[in-house]
């Protein structure tokens, strides 16, 4: 009963599937697909943890943290755009955000 | 090694439960939560792994600012949140399956590359006492990724900046208070003297 590379992947695996889901499901809250655009991130990052430690090489808990910091920079201006677009319009219905429509 | 297969299987149970009920949660408040405990149970997987700094970091940054800061937007937009729910039911058949077929193809391709790829019949790494994780990471990022470090300085930067002027919001009518204006008053601009004949009054 040991743990291999194979058993991280899966977690990933899911974590990513189940990101994706998410932005499908909930096509009209832009919240919960912030929070889904995050899950994603982070099934990418267990698998640049999982695959470092077991290539023994460092390079790839790196490149984590650079994945880390452009996730929190795309949440913050993420959120910096919803209140934005909440305080224009009211409501964050994504599906009539076509005020840009010519 | 049984400790840490049930250390393991704990964790990754409550990461994608907890992930999954990040998208399913009716009140958006609930997904935060779930979000953070998604996170805080990948930092647990990272503990496994031998990536400590990185645990603490993810715990650091994404329960401490992110999702705090989710927490803060979702409580302060006043959104029914109920009526964002409508056509939840209908695309889940489509998005389920779609989801289904990837989630296969991602484990076959982890199976495959867990089996025969460059990491095969690895063990993972331990680190011993005289190079701990972060002096390794330490060692590689400020020397070969130093550009790339700076790089993601910059892009934390253009983001608060952005999100600063992008909230940023300029009432017209608010009164502030403006010393060099105030200092710069002279008495012309501010004192007329004015003869009133008797009787008349001042017009505007």
């Amino acid at each position: 009963m040991t743990i291999g590379l194979a058993h991280y992947l899966t977690v990933s695996a899911i974590l990513f599937t189940i990101g994706v889901l998410g932005i499908f499901v909930n096509r009209r809250n832009v919240i919960i697909i912030l929070m889904s655009i995050e899950l994603i991130l982070l099934a990418v990052n267990i698998n640049f943890v999982a695959f470092s430690s077991y290539l023994h090489n460092v390079q790839g808990q790196i490149m984590a943290m650079f994945v880390l910091t452009v996730a929190a920079a795309e949440a913050a201006v993420g959120l910096a755009i919803l209140v934005t677009f909440f305080r224009n319009r009211g409501d964050i219905e994504v599906d009539d955000a076509s005020m840009m429509k010519g | 090694m049984t400790l840490m297969a049930i250390a393991f299987y704990i964790m990754a149970l409550i990461t994608v439960a907890a992930g999954f009920l990040v998208i399913t949660a009716k009140n958006p408040v609930h997904s935060v939560l779930f979000l953070i405990l998604a996170f805080f149970s990948a930092a647990g997987l990272f503990v496994l792994l031998g990536a400590e700094f990185l645990a603490m970091l993810l715990v650091v940054v994404y329960v401490g600012a992110v999702a705090v800061l989710f927490l803060f937007v979702v409580m302060m937009l006043d959104v029914d949140f109920s009526k964002l729910r409508q056509g939840f039911a209908n695309y889940l058949p489509i998005g389920g399956v779609v989801a289904l077929l990837l989630m296969t193809e991602l484990i076959m391709i982890s199976f495959a590359v867990a089996d025969r790829g460059a990491a095969a019949g690895n063990e993972p790494q331990a680190f011993t006492a005289d190079a701990t994780n972060i002096e390794t990471i330490g060692r590689v990022l400020y020397t070969d990724y130093v550009y790339l470090f700076q790089a993601a300085g910059f892009v934390l930067l253009v983001a608060m900046i952005g999100a600063i002027v992008l909230t940023l919001k300029h009432r017209t009518n608010v009164k502030r208070q403006d010393i060099s204006k105030q200092v710069g008053r002279q008495r012309k601009n501010a004192v007329a003297i004015v003869k009133v004949k008797t009787g008349e009054g001042i017009k505007e």
